[in-house]
């Protein structure tokens, strides 16, 4: 028997907009309810909606970076439902015209390769309010909410497996923030992901079977999307060990909900009751014509991507898999850090302070790395004084940390603070020679190569250092007494 | 006074030889006479109209700025949100909602110092042509109180009609300006869709709803058209000033337009239930415009006929998603005991809205409806495509069409109450101008021998409307139709 799981993601995006999709109100949540209105996200009679541009530049902006196709002309529709938290009972989205189109998106894999995922659409849409259930008789509604821009993104069922699933909405949470269009905040509900599922299975005869097309709504964590997956995975292929008749033919589409408490999906309805939504254009809005210019401009000002930033670290810079990752998980960071390289640091060097110093010292002090009052410039020098050997590792971080407070470029600060290494061969040479005039005992240890050579050079060493105040650059003062010790 | 027309009155008042206060105070007057037997009014604004023909006074006395409607009493049609008193839109759905904000033309007018007297009663949500779709009240003819003013913009013709104001606002998506405007022998224009901002306007048909003057004379809906036309960002269908400028439309209004020609369809005559007077009355004033030289031509509008079906299948889409949002949840009317929340929605529904209502938004609910949308909304739209282009065919050749307004003149109260179709068919020749989003006006061209005004409607293409009015004037000077008043 050969089963296989089949599953696209619908994902709702938050953007990140100053104020509502069509309206002035602000987008804020958390202030008390019903602050963030205005008579025209309440619906009332006689008002209109006024498309705000951002949120469109928004979606066109994670379009492109999504290799859609962008629509030339694109209209607005409304979709009609009856719920208290819906004022006009009817969702301004986009039907059969939507911004953009097929399109796809590259995941990194477990095992190192990356996956093409088609993106079957991208569209924009209002966002509805909220209702709030305060016992039996009543409920509140809160519609801060109501009008907020929402990118609704689908792709082809080209998942297989709950952590490919995982996978690809956290690469688009790491997209979403690089381009800047949403705080991509799951906290605060700004991904909320609908997984459609189902498994194909080949049983031991060679039959070919297909289980019902389930949704799972409204998950909004990784970890109940990658779980939500992983039981559907489980329970459908139960079910049809018990029920062969178990497949899409015979049972349809269905929704169903998740219990995060119990970890298990729950039948919310066949998909065939599902709502009549009466699609129409909304004619309250005018159609929206693609500028080329404009297009070109939002082109050209795209940033790199997260997925290919990290490429680039890994080969051009000769990063490992972990450092780039770790450096491509914010575009703060990565672009820090691309900076220091390009203002002539050395990579490894540079990756190193930013991820052993500046990262760290960020997260205390909960900002950006490009938020430390350290430029570009310092960091590349520093990392160039590492790498000739000017300062040592730890020396480095001592002078990053002095960075942070002094504007001045990192190597009077290693001076000022006697953190330069010496370096100087002929300068430590004889140092060398004097550590070993007055030790020679050690010095026969080291040749005679017995037991306690190992000791006896780290004694040596150790005395060097000393001398210099620990100023001696290790691997050339290393080098140096071990070509004396040989003769 | 109130047999002044608009523009002397305005010039009456901004000599101060007429003090915008007594202006008023007399407007009052005749409404605590005629109200009574008209009903044309939903609410009345007395001291808030006052205070501000005091306002206005105190500005002229001045020699301070005052707007080009200043101490003109108007009204409103009551489907245009004001900030101050309630907005019913004639319905019992609304309850007594009152508009946290004034509709763009609302403000204009405002700005435009303009005396707002009150708001006028109309069809339930501009859904009807009789005005007795209202679920508040009834009002009748100026002209035999036992006959419908026509609607939906009902109030208003009929407020403008008998005197009780100089000019007003109304709505026209089916024709709703330019039949009461007929009927009750006053002039209705209709602009361009996009011409004038329906932000505040109520909205029934969101495609063809288009907010309009209703006046004594070509000059008020002039006059009044400059004040409210122009671009508002809150709608985005309104049209920007650089794709189509507003004109001054009172400018050159007396100016006739050269080597006009007019175009004239045997389907305007084809109509069936067309009233022989009003087809003479309508061919007179034909005849009237070729003694001044006019050229009439012959045109064909093959698609006209369909204009009603496609009408009652666009206007009642979008109708019936306009109108969800009155659910009893947020506002307006809300039923007593709901059994459960779906109950909130159904009974509050169905108590709040009228027959006419109800019928138009399971029309429209029906038509956008999984599997009849593409024979019916989808179909609808390419007849509305069809006329359209009839109508840019038939502009390469003309400057105008010329037609009746509607088939016959106003008919008894409760004469087609029953008989919603019959009723449809009185906006036969207005219901394409919307659809093709053209400019049309009405203007009275005469009395059937029963003393009730004939409409004639004028047609140019779009952005056209200081043409238009123009086209309109030139037949105003030449006769004296707009000069008779009805028994009050
Ligand atoms: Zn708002």
């Amino acid at each position: 028997m050969d089963v296989k799981l089949i599953a696209g993601l619908e994902i709702h995006v938050q953007l990140a907009t100053k104020s509502k999709l069509f309206c002035g109100c602000k987008v804020g949540f958390e202030d008390p309810p019903n602050s963030n209105v205005c008579p025209v996200c309440l619906g009332l009679p006689g008002v209109l909606p006024l498309m705000n541009k951002k949120a469109y530049e928004y979606a066109v902006r994670t379009a492109l970076a999504l290799n859609c196709q962008m629509a030339r002309f694109t209209k607005w529709d409304r979709k009609s439902y009856y719920y208290p938290d819906l004022p006009k009972n009817y969702q301004i989205s986009q039907y059969d015209l939507p911004l953009s189109h097929d399109g796809y998106m590259e995941i990194p894999l477990e095992d190192g390769t990356t996956k093409k995922v088609r993106i079957i659409r991208a569209h924009l849409e209002e966002d509805a309010g909220k209702n709030l259930h305060e016992g039996l008789d009543h409920s509140r509604i809160d519609l801060n909410r109501t009008g907020t821009p929402l990118l609704e993104i689908v792709t082809e069922p080209d998942l297989n497996s709950p952590v490919e699933c995982r996978i690809l909405a956290q690469e688009l949470q790491k997209l979403v923030q690089f381009l800047g269009v949403s705080e991509a905040n799951m906290q605060k509900g700004h991904m909320r992901f609908e997984p459609n599922i189902n498994l194909q299975i080949i049983d031991d005869d060679g039959r070919e079977y297909r289980t019902p097309i389930c949704e799972v709504k409204n998950l909004n964590s990784f970890r109940a999307l990658e779980r939500a997956v992983a039981y559907e995975e489980w329970r459908q292929l139960e079910e049809w060990k018990h029920d062969h008749d178990f497949t899409l033919e015979k049972m349809g589409k269905q929704n169903r909900g998740w219990n995060d408490a119990r970890n298990e999906t729950i039948f919310q309805r066949e998909k065939e009751e599902a709502h009549d939504y009466r699609y129409f254009p909304e004619p309250d809005l005018v159609p929206v014509e693609l500028d080329d210019d404009w297009l070109e401009k939002i082109k050209a000002a795209l940033c790199e991507l997260p997925l290919a930033m990290k490429q680039r670290f890994i080969q051009d810079y000769e990063l490992n898999d972990y450092d780039a990752g770790v450096l491509t998980a914010d575009r703060a960071t990565a672009e820090f850090f691309d900076g220091a390289v390009k203002a002539g640091g050395s990579a490894k060097r540079a990756a190193n302070l930013v991820t052993q110093f500046g990262l760290k010292t960020a997260h205390e002090r909960n900002c950006r790395v490009n938020e430390l009052g350290v430029t570009v410039e310092q960091v590349a020098q520093l990392a160039q004084l590492v790498e000739e050997g000017a300062v040592s590792s730890s020396a480095a971080i001592t002078i990053f940390e002095k960075m942070l407070t002094d504007e001045s470029d990192p190597k009077a600060i290693a001076e000022k603070h006697n953190l330069i290494q010496q370096s100087d061969a002929g300068a430590l040479e004889a140092i060398v020679d004097e550590v070993i005039a007055a030790n020679l005992q050690a010095a026969e240890e080291v040749k005679s190569g017995g037991k306690k050579a190992k000791k006896a050079r780290g004694f040596l060493m150790g005395q060097v250092m000393q001398k210099t105040k620990g100023q001696a650059n290790p691997k050339i003062a290393g080098e140096l007494l071990d070509g004396k010790l040989k003769e | 006074m109130e047999n002044l027309t608009f523009q002397q009155i305005s010039a009456e008042i901004l000599k101060k030889s007429l003090k915008s206060v007594e202006l008023t105070q007399h407007i009052f007057g005749r409404i605590d006479k005629l109200e009574s037997k008209i009903g044309a009014f939903i609410s009345l604004f007395r001291e808030r109209a006052l205070a501000k023909a005091v306002d206005i006074d105190r500005r002229l006395a001045e020699g301070a700025p005052v707007g080009p409607l200043a101490g003109i009493p108007v009204a409103i049609k009551d489907n245009m949100c004001t900030g101050f008193g309630a907005t019913t839109c004639a319905s019992r759905i609304l309850g007594k909602f009152s508009s946290p904000y004034n509709a763009h033309v609302v403000d204009q007018l405002e700005d435009a110092d303009a005396v707002i007297i009150g708001k006028t009663n109309m069809d339930e949500f501009a859904m009807g042509s009789s005005c007795e779709n209202s679920a508040l009240q009834t009002t009748v003819n100026p002209w035999d109180i036992n006959r419908v003013p026509g609607g939906s913009s009902g109030g208003s013709a009929a407020a403008v009609a008998a005197g009780l104001c100089y000019a007003a606002l109304g709505s026209d998506t089916g024709g709703s300006i330019r039949l009461p405007a007929s009927f009750c022998g006053v002039v209705g224009l209709k602009p361009t869709y996009g011409r004038v901002s329906r932000y505040g306007l109520v909205a029934y048909g969101s495609s063809l709803d288009q907010i309009g003057p209703i006046s004594r004379d070509v000059y008020g809906a002039a006059a009044l058209l400059n004040v409210i036309a122009g671009h508002d960002r809150r709608d985005s269908t309104s049209v920007d000033e650089s794709t189509a400028p507003v004109k001054d439309y009172v400018k050159n209004l007396d100016h006739p337009v050269e080597n006009l020609k007019i175009g004239v369809a045997q389907e305007f005559f084809d109509v069936e239930g067309l009233d022989p007077e009003v087809e003479k009355a309508v061919r007179e004033a034909l005849q009237t415009y070729e003694d001044m030289g006019v050229a009439l031509i012959e045109v064909s509008l093959p698609y006209m006929k369909y204009a009603i079906a496609a009408y009652y299948l666009i206007a009642t889409a979008e109708a019936s998603s306009n109108l969800a949002r009155y659910d009893g949840v947020h506002y307006g009317h809300r039923t007593s005991r709901p059994k459960d929340y779906i109950d909130v929605y159904s009974s509050s529904r169905a108590e709040g809205f009228g027959d006419e209502v109800k019928r138009r938004i399971m029309l429209g609910t029906y038509a956008l409806s999984a599997g009849y949308y593409d024979a019916y909304y989808l179909k609808a739209l390419k007849v509305r495509n069809l006329i359209r282009r009839d109508f840019e065919q038939a502009f390469e050749k003309v400057d105008c069409l010329m037609c009746p307004t509607a088939p016959e003149t106003a008919f008894k109260l409760g004469e087609k109450t029953d008989d919603p179709l019959k009723m449809y068919l009185s906006d036969i020749y207005t219901i394409a101008v919307n659809l093709a989003g053209v400019p049309g006006i009405s203007i009275p061209c005469g009395l059937s021998s029963g003393n009730l005004p004939i409409g004639l409607q004028i047609i140019t293409p779009a952005f056209s409307e200081a043409k238009l009015l123009r086209i309109a004037r030139m037949f105003e000077k030449e006769t004296e139709h707009h000069l008779s008043k009805p028994f009050c």
